[in-house]
């Protein structure tokens, strides 16, 4: 029982910050249904800065506002240079540039800083709690408490402000929203730069939980979290979390319980059993396609 | 009618005599092993990209799994040979062994593309990744296929004359599959799936046909390439691997035969040619894939095919018609 309840809350650890980069996709998705397949690496950067300014010295709540800031101006210049153009081609063609900009970061990083891992500086230290046989690390508590507010801003940024408005109206029909005046390039952009900030800072809190760090990291949860994004139901922001949970939740079971390798294929096979049963995903409505 | 028998004919002679240079020059010694090699392997990623081109670039549908069809077909067919090997002639067992890993493969191509068919667009893209995925990390625990360290001991079943002919047939075989009633059904999804269902073209039946026929071919070639390396290390077959075969497509352009096997001569040769900057050569690779998105999104073929002969009669110009403009 206590064994469970650990893995249960190391999958909520997990699965926060799988939410938190599964945001960004369904964001991106939602309004420019594109599969950003690059977001992984944004969250590779967005560890890779904080691991630069926690080494000179920066204290960690600049060093997060830092790093989401740059990620944020990173994420929009990839939109600007590498989808804009393509924002009228087929989809695949959008697809494949994503996956090239993806790789395109990835080795450039790799030139740069060498594939091997580098040790994530440790930089809080918060100490654990022990409640029965059950450990509560500081951490886990920290990034459960700080991807949960970040939910709830970004729920509250999308539905309250102008600005979250003119997304939502952008994601629901581009054309017709550009007709009531809004402004679509805008809005696109700051979609990239609020799914750029979560995820930089979805990359730090994950290099504070597994602390190496290297070009190749974001892949996985990258990955991960874009499955996460589709099993909640892609383009909807509150099962882009309840994917990221049910992930993080699965995946530490399967570690616990059946065989740390086979967790990739446990969630990958999950995400197949539901697209199967559900396509849109959980909370997504199903769309039937006009001709 | 003449006029296209020509044309065959012109074609088979042009294929006979670059057999012949190269069988030749490989005997005389001009191409050393080392080339040798690399012909071989460029004959199986032209397998490998004409197949993807199937799903990819004529149904329309992306496919990030490949990787994961060639190691189900790499692995079926080195498990063939290695357990049941005993006694058969080299060919036959090749031709049995490449048979089997394509069938594995082919099965998978099934199976993967049964929920393939309720989905549409992205899904089936996020599926075989998935589909991927799992099947490397299964490769990596199953006892059968060795675990991490992979199978060894692989017999060497392969060489430049039965890799060059495999080659030339599956080209062939998906070539006037592709010029044939089924290819324009096919070509008619990847144009408007919707449309196509609406005149009564079996779409479904057709995009899971066309993605388990990549599968095998892709399973052929894994079984080519596993008879020619004689190790099979699970880490090859990974989405970095799916994702340079994609490229080849891609470069080549979605929906050319052609253009799949120039590319894929371009793409073999160039990072032997780039050995001494090995480090650069997927920053290269990414950086042309995004030159071609943004510049030429339609590949260096587009969806055209080349050929020497550029006299067509009518008739033929009606078959090649829908796939002949963008």
């Amino acid at each position: 029982m206590e064994k469970l309840i650990q893995q249960l809350i190391n999958g909520l650890h997990v699965g926060s910050i799988y939410a938190l980069i599964a945001l960004g996709y369904t964001m991106v998705y939602g309004i420019i249904k594109l599969i950003n397949f690059a977001h992984g690496d944004i969250l590779m950067i967005g560890a890779f800065l904080a691991y630069f300014m926690l080494s000179s010295g920066l204290p960690i709540w600049a060093v997060i506002v830092i790093s989401a800031i740059l990620c944020a101006l990173i994420g929009m210049a990839i939109e600007k240079f590498a989808y804009k153009p393509l924002r009228n081609a087929p989809r695949i063609s959008a697809l494949i540039t994503a996956i090239a900009v993806s790789l395109f970061i990835q080795n450039l990083f790799m030139i740069l800083f060498k594939p091997d891992p580098k040790p994530f500086p440790k930089t809080v230290s918060l100490g654990s709690l022990s409640l029965g046989g059950i450990r509560l690390d500081g951490i886990t508590i920290l990034t459960i408490v700080v991807s949960v507010a970040l939910m709830i801003a970004l729920e509250i940024f999308i539905n309250k402000t102008m600005i979250g408005k003119s997304m939502k109206a952008t994601s629901q029909d581009s054309k017709a929203a550009s007709l009531m005046g809004i402004n679509i390039n805008r809005t696109i952009s700051v979609t990239f730069a609020v799914g750029s900030m979560l995820a930089a800072i979805g990359g730090i809190l994950f290099s504070m939980a597994y602390p190496l760090i290297d070009p190749y990291m974001g892949t996985m949860p990258g990955l991960k979290a874009f499955v996460a994004a589709v099993l909640g139901g892609i383009g909807v922001i509150p099962g882009a979390m309840i994917g990221g949970f049910i992930m993080g939740i699965a995946e530490s079971l399967t570690k616990a319980y059946i065989s740390s390798q086979l967790s990739d294929a446990v969630v990958f096979g999950i995400l197949i059993v539901v697209l199967l049963v559900k396509p849109a995903g959980l909370l997504g409505k199903n769309t039937k396609e006009k001709v | 009618m003449n006029n296209r028998k020509k044309r065959y004919a012109i074609n088979t002679a042009l294929v006979l005599a670059l057999f012949v240079v190269l069988n030749t020059l490989i005997s005389v010694g001009v191409i050393d092993m080392y080339y040798e090699g690399i012909i071989m392997m460029i004959g199986i990623n032209i397998i490998l990209a004409t197949s993807l081109n199937l799903t990819t670039g004529f149904l329309g549908q992306l496919a990030l799994g490949h990787a994961g069809f060639m190691a189900v077909g790499a692995y079926a067919s080195a498990l063939f040979t290695l357990n049941a090997g005993a006694g058969l002639p080299d060919i036959l067992l090749l031709v049995i062994s490449l048979l089997i890993g394509g069938l594995m493969a082919g099965l998978f191509g099934v199976v993967v593309g049964i929920p393939a068919l309720r989905l549409r667009g992205d899904y089936l893209g996020i599926i075989t990744l998935g589909f991927g995925e799992m099947i490397r990390v299964l490769l990596i625990n199953l006892e059968i296929t060795g675990g991490p360290l992979g199978l060894r001991g692989i017999y060497p079943l392969t060489d430049f004359t039965n890799i060059f002919w495999i080659m030339v047939i599956v080209v062939v075989v998906i070539f006037s599959l592709m010029n044939s009633r089924h290819g324009r059904s096919i070509i008619s999804i990847r144009e408007n799936e919707i449309a196509a269902d609406a005149v009564g073209v079996p779409t479904e039946f057709y995009k899971v046909f066309t993605f388990a026929l990549s599968a095998f071919f892709a399973g052929v070639a894994g079984g080519l390439f596993a008879h020619y390396m004689m190790v099979l290390d699970p880490k090859k077959f990974n989405f970095m691997f799916s994702i340079e075969i994609l490229v080849i497509v891609v470069l080549g352009g979605m929906g050319s035969i052609t253009g799949s096997i120039i590319a894929a001569i371009i793409l073999t040769v160039l990072p032997e040619l780039l050995r001494d900057f090995s480090d650069y050569r997927l920053l290269i690779y990414a950086v042309m894939l995004l030159g071609i998105m943004l510049f030429k999104p339609s590949g260096l073929l587009g969806t055209k095919e080349f050929s020497f002969i550029r006299k067509r009669d009518k008739e033929d110009m009606k078959t090649e018609g829908l796939g002949g403009e963008e």
